[in-house]
């Protein structure tokens, strides 16, 4: 295996397209070496992306958006009181993956890269409407975080292509996001179940809003539906009760030891309508 | 296959190795350093046992590159006493009988150091989540948490 440094995204493009074989971007490394010590992915050439400038950066853009490096850990965002205050959903989606040491170095890119149903982040990233800024070898792209899960461990990035940054948009004054996940343990599990909510107010009635399941379809899902349901209500017991039954109708999920089809099913229904009642707490509380 | 040249900083003293760009930090520490200290439980980032700083952030050195330790700054248990004075904490497990078999201690006092340095005032719950990381499979976790906190109200009254 042969390991690089890359000093800028097109120099990473360029050591890409140079190499043979499987190649890998390093950031975090908690999945990437995960994988390489198991010897399930076995990379020939491993190119470090965290000395290129910028990459470990928060950005808060004139715009209010927010410009998230692709080396940024979870520990760096929960640190960052102004974006914590902003997207509360996506901070605490990230810091719920793995321990204190895991949260030293895993970043919003390499769960998203990583492809898995059940990583936590994408849900919320998916609600806050991220886009990611993609690098690669016919230039720059942005994409919406909701157009790069594929399938279990699938992306649609192409070959020789980089993630450099995690965009979100500038958070409404009347805005507010919210995460929860449910696992048969307190800490350091995987998701069972999912659900994002991200929603803007207009006095007390939701305005707009965004809805995202992990861990019950192939992969992390936005659900229109139950948004469309949530816009216009003030969240009362109707509007919850068809946002339940749209996030049920949504899921698709396995069936195995960590949950069955029906139990994550139901479970995302409950978790849906919890997370909707943080968020519109929180984007309440603001004004 | 070609070695990597690393120079870096570990406990305060400039060092240099070469390594296999496969080897992980916690190899190079233990086989080329001799810094045993840091132990592999399951090399997944699972168990905690190989917890070191790096760069003042608290990682699992079984998910670093000895490559990618190239100009940071390492700390490992042995950078923890002073040289026969033991760090308080180190007293402090001591007292309590903190430990059985010993193999994930060097990792919790790492990591114990590090929320302490945060966070001087944790409350148990704190300690407690901070330390979900590190595994203890004689669980002895109450003996380490009591000895925590007593420790922690021992540095803020000393400061």
């Amino acid at each position: 295996m042969q390991y690089h440094t890359a000093t800028s995204y097109e120099n990473a493009v360029e050591l890409a397209e140079a190499a043979q074989g499987t190649i890998r971007f390093l950031a975090g490394g908690t999945d990437v070496l995960v994988q390489l010590r198991a010897e399930i992915v076995t990379p020939d050439v491993l190119i470090d992306i965290k000395q290129i400038p910028g990459a470990a950066d928060i950005q808060c853009l004139a715009d209010g958006s927010w410009q998230i490096g692709a080396a940024v850990s979870g520990a760096q965002l929960d640190e960052h009181g102004t974006l914590k205050a902003n997207w509360p959903g996506v901070v605490e989606a990230m810091n719920l993956i793995g321990s204190t040491q895991v949260q030293g170095r895993a970043t919003l890119t390499g769960n998203l890269c990583n492809g898995s149903p059940a990583a936590d982040s994408v849900p919320a990233m998916l609600a806050a409407n991220a886009s990611v800024t993609i690098i690669g070898p016919d230039g720059q792209r942005q994409v919406p975080v909701k157009d790069i899960p594929s399938g279990p461990g699938k992306t649609t990035l192409k070959s020789g292509e980089v993630i450099a940054s995690v965009n979100l948009p500038a958070q409404s004054a009347s805005g507010a996001d919210a995460y929860l996940r449910f696992i048969p343990r307190t800490e350091m599990d995987i998701a069972v179940v999912g659900c994002a909510v991200s929603l803007e107010l207009d006095g007390p009635k939701i305005a707009k809003a965004r809805v995202a399941i992990g861990a019950v379809a192939p992969t992390v899902r936005l659900v229109e539906s139950a948004a469309e349901g949530l816009i216009g209500s003030t969240l009362d017991d109707a509007a919850l009760a068809a946002l339940a039954s749209a996030v049920r109708d949504a899921c698709d999920p396995i069936n195995d030891k960590r949950g069955t089809i029906e139990y994550r099913t139901h479970v995302a229904g409950v978790l849906a309508q919890r997370a909707a009642k943080i968020a519109y707490q929180r984007a309440r509380s603001k004004s | 296959m070609s070695k990597i040249h690393v120079s870096t900083t570990v406990n305060g003293d400039e060092v240099e190795f070469l390594c296999d760009p496969r080897e992980t930090l916690l190899d190079c520490l233990r086989d080329k350093l001799n810094l045993t200290g840091a132990k592999e439980g399951c090399g997944t980032g699972d168990c905690g046992a190989c917890s070191v700083t790096l760069d003042d952030r608290l990682v699992c050195s079984c998910l670093v590159l000895g490559a990618e330790a190239e100009g940071k700054t390492v700390s490992t248990v042995e950078g923890m006493a002073e040289g026969e004075s033991l760090h308080p904490l180190q007293q402090k497990f001591i007292e309590y009988a903190a430990l059985q078999c010993g193999i994930c201690t060097p990792g919790i006092l790492v990591a114990t150091k590090a929320l302490l340095d945060k966070n001087p005032d944790p409350t148990e719950s704190e300690v407690r989540y901070w330390l979900a990381g590190n595994l203890c499979r004689c669980t002895g976790y109450d003996k380490i948490i009591r000895a925590i906190m007593d420790t922690a109200a021992d540095l803020r009254e000393a400061s």
